[in-house]
């Protein structure tokens, strides 16, 4: 069964870890891996939804049935094609087709009444409106809390039907095709391929391809790949592009074979014959080999872009929008704690400002108490003062007073002995003159 | 053909419609097989069980490869957990595989929290995947998936029953992760004590509620061996990566004195079951059982922890944006509340404080203090003010006396001058006669 081989050093795959590196030395058994993954898969089954999108008339319907090999839309089942339309609308139909035991869910989505009106602007809205709601869809069901296995209805692949002028594109045509392909995986398409020639063909092709790059609009992509063949057929594959289609609901027979083709009078324009027009290389690119990797690529780019806008515009509602684009890394809830963490610092700092306040609130009242007794004590030495040169003064003037009084004493004691010696002469005199 | 999930998705009213040829889808399979061959797999083991059960051996001899690690010591203060990622390759088939090994696990006296770390371990993982899984701008396709896929679970080979801590671990980790219990070591048991052990492990199990992980048996091409499988759980395994030949090839064998135990050979031990179920059948749905059961079931539980509902009170569901908008509104009006509340509590604050006795005393003895003072020293300022005034009367008194006594003294001298002059002129008058 399977063999053990030596390693040499490996680039790095599945995340940035990196491990060890071992040999193995005897047969483990999980090379079965692949085939419990095969298991599953089948048991779970597939689905696909394909939208188609062209103005009427260009055989989209007719593409459809012989690209699936069976009678989608019937007399029982009318295509919408067939069906009276005023405004663009957007129908689905879900069929389901078996074989070699697998299962597929297969949803067409059509597009009637595109581009017929005589004024088509925004007629590619109905369009991105519903490509837009099964992301939303799958959104909402991608973040309930309860979760179930999640129906996969977004649109992995668009066909686009450009009609067989030989020109180039429509001005439509360019429209739509910008205003979608960051939404979905488009496919050009040349319609109704049996209306030119190899070398018309060729040149409108180059045409087309040429606006295409000009108009940088960026249509599905095939994915790079180690292996050589596959590198090749991509290779010619890519030089074909656009891919021009013929398709038939009759089966003609055509040198004793039976094959699904256009009878003309000159001939039959077979629709699986690659000479005639590119269905085949279309079958095989988008059914048998590259399925898979459209689902994968509407998941992983288209339905993420969408994701990450969405949750983008949610989280930073009314927040400015000049964000750094670092920010996107973190989920909404990330986000969220680190506003909150934000808040609780914030929050901190007005609390150590309201301290601060609060604090010096405090040492003003304490100094102005202090001045108050500063003041208090100025004030009681003023008075003090005063009250001192008040009493000099007095004590001066007691001075004084006291240098007066004591003048007049002295002077009137000098007088009293005058008066004392006056009296005593003249009591003398008098008892002279008696003799 | 039996029924597929799609199908069964899709409903009644879904139709099905016949082709006309082969249109080519059946090669979808193939397409999704080769994309998930072309990323590589990736697949985690934890192993759970006491030191010297032989863990690192088994893993060895299930990979066919030495992996690292020394022997661990039975002296470990706690349950730690160490992960090594190796890269295999097999054909054409790349396996990432994360091997996870508890070191001191029932080593210790209190083995009460042994589960605990293992039990962070797994949801740290689960938590990452979640993190991930949550973030704006996200790379799901190519994340390192680090969840727990298996754990086995290694009960020791006493022939008795299990120990509590066994019961007790399980218990805590069968809603986390998918539980392979195996007996290790089993070359110690003899076929009849194994059976008998085997049951009495299956039906204290049972009795406990401890869920282990069940082959699956709704896919028809494995049902029959998954259910056979799963009737001979748990698996008695022996590991070893030593050689020993027997007849003429070299088979990975223990060597006794009695003979040898030979790790591939289904009369020995369960090992090749083992093999055969956790790797070459069931990987896949192991991974696919940790993805759909106990990852969502942590996510649910945590999203619900956060407050996150699926339906509002009238049981209308919510949509993301209402989800997120609801949960971003209730936060911003919990932080509004929560700075409002601040405001207000601190404005209460100050007016506490002001009318708190322990800050108005304060101030109320530095103001009474202040008064006192000032009263003091007023009084003081009138008392000598007063005795001032006093003075200044007192002064005033005796200039006034003495200015009466001087009028007073003058008035008697003027009039006595003029009675001596008087007296002067009759004494002149007499002479004259």
């Amino acid at each position: 069964m399977s063999s053990s081989e030596v390693l040499d050093g490996e680039a790095e795959w599945n995340g940035g870890i990196m491990g060890q590196q071992k040999n193995l030395e005897g047969y483990v058994g999980f090379a079965n891996l692949p085939n419990q993954v095969y298991r599953k898969s089948v048991k779970r089954g597939f689905e696909f939804t394909l939208m188609v999108v062209g103005e009427s008339g260009l055989g989209k319907s007719t593409l459809i049935n012989s690209l699936f090999l069976t009678d989608l839309y019937s007399p029982e089942y009318p295509g919408p094609s067939h069906r009276i339309k005023k405004t663009v609308q957007v129908e689905q139909s879900k069929v389901l087709v078996k074989e070699g035991g697998v299962h597929l869910l297969l949803t067409i989505v059509d597009t009637p009444g595109f581009g017929d009106a005589v004024d088509n602007s925004n007629c590619w809205q109905p369009v991105t409106d519903y490509i837009d709601s099964k992301f939303e869809d799958f959104l909402n069901a991608e973040s309930r809390v309860n979760r179930r296995q999640m129906p996969d209805n977004r649109v992995h692949c668009c066909l686009y039907f450009i009609a067989p002028s030989g020109h180039g594109l429509k001005p439509l045509d360019i429209e739509f095709m910008k205003r979608l392909h960051e939404k979905v995986n488009i496919i050009p398409l040349i319609a109704k391929a049996d209306t030119m020639t190899p070398e018309e063909c060729q040149q409108f092709k180059r045409q087309i391809m040429k606006e295409i790059h000009e108009h940088k609009i960026k249509i599905y992509d095939f994915p790079e790949t180690d292996d050589e063949e596959e590198m090749k057929m991509i290779r010619k594959i890519k030089d074909r592009l656009p891919l021009a289609v013929v398709g038939s609901n009759t089966i003609i027979e055509v040198d004793g074979k039976r094959v699904r083709g256009r009878q003309y009078p000159w001939g039959v324009a077979e629709v699986e014959n690659g000479d005639h027009c590119d269905f085949t290389i279309l079958r095989n690119m988008l059914i048998r080999t590259h399925m898979q990797d459209l689902k994968d690529v509407t998941n992983n780019v288209h339905y993420e872009n969408y994701r990450s806008r969405k949750l983008a515009a949610v989280t930073y509602n009314g927040v400015d929008n000049n964000k750094n684009k670092g920010q996107l890394t973190k989920s909404p809830l990330a986000q969220m704690e680190e506003e909150r963490r934000e808040h609780v610092a914030k929050m901190n700092k007005m609390e150590q400002e309201m301290e601060q306040v609060f604090d010096m609130k405090v040492k003003e009242k304490l100094q102005k108490l202090k001045d108050s007794e500063v003041e208090l004590q100025r004030r009681h030495e003023q008075m003090r003062k005063n009250l001192e040169a008040q009493y000099k003064e007095l004590e001066e003037k007691r001075r004084q007073f006291e240098d007066e009084k004591t003048n007049w004493e002295i002077q009137q004691r000098i007088l009293e002995q005058q008066k004392l010696e006056a009296s005593r002469t003249m009591e003398k005199g008098k008892k002279k003159k008696i003799f | 053909m039996a029924s597929t999930e799609i199908a069964r998705q899709a409903g009644d009213g879904v139709r099905a419609v016949p082709l006309a040829g082969h249109v080519g889808f059946d090669s979808m399979p193939d397409q999704l097989v080769n994309k998930s061959v072309n990323r590589g797999f990736c697949f985690n083991i934890l192993c759970v069980g006491e030191t010297g059960l032989g863990k690192s051996t088994l893993m060895d001899t299930l990979f066919n490869t030495k992996f690292e690690g020394e022997p661990t010591q039975h002296n470990q203060p706690g349950v730690t957990l160490k992960s090594n990622t190796y890269e295999l390759q097999e054909s054409n088939v790349r396996l990432k595989l994360t091997v996870v090994n508890t070191v001191g696990f029932g080593d210790q006296i209190n083995k009460e929290d042994s589960y605990k770390s293992i039990v962070e371990f797994i949801d740290a993982q689960f938590e990452a995947y979640l993190q991930e899984e949550l973030k704006i701008k996200r790379t799901l396709h190519s994340y390192h998936d680090t969840r727990i896929h298996a754990c086995l679970y290694f009960i020791a080979p006493t022939g008795h029953s299990l120990k509590s801590l066994d019961l007790v671990t399980m218990k805590k980790l069968d809603s986390k992760v998918n539980i392979v219990p195996i007996i290790a070591k089993s070359d110690a048991i003899s076929k009849s004590e194994l059976a008998k052990f085997k049951i009495k492990i299956t039906s204290e199990l049972v009795s406990n509620g401890v869920q282990i992980y069940q082959f699956p048996t709704d896919d028809e091409s494995v049902a029959e061996i998954n259910s056979t499988m799963n009737s001979h759980l748990p698996f008695a395994v022996v590991g070893s990566t030593e050689e020993v030949k027997i007849g003429n090839k070299m088979v990975k064998a223990r060597q006794y004195p009695w003979g040898t135990v030979q790790v591939e050979n289904e009369n020995h031990c369960d090992f090749v079951k083992l093999r055969e179920m956790l790797i070459r059948v069931n990987m896949e749905d192991l991974r696919e059982q940790t993805h759909t059961r106990h990852y969502e079931l942590y996510r649910r539980c945590k999203l619900e922890e956060m407050g996150f509902k699926d339906t509002d009170p009238d049981s209308k569901p919510f949509s993301l944006q209402e989800t997120y908008e609801a949960k971003r509104n209730e936060f911003m009006g919990e932080l509004q509340k929560k700075e409002e509340e601040m405001r207000q509590m601190f404005v209460q604050r100050v007016k506490e404080k002001e009318a708190d006795f322990g800050f108005c005393s304060f101030f109320f003895f530095l103001l009474s203090d202040l008064h006192e003072k000032f009263d003091r020293l007023k009084k003081l300022h009138q008392d000598e003010k007063k005795k001032l005034e006093d003075k200044k009367k007192s002064l005033d008194d005796e200039v006034n006396t003495f200015k009466q006594k001087k009028t007073a003294a003058e008035l008697l001298q003027n009039q006595a001058q003029q009675a001596g002059g008087s007296t002067t002129l009759k004494r002149d008058k007499e002479r004259k006669k």
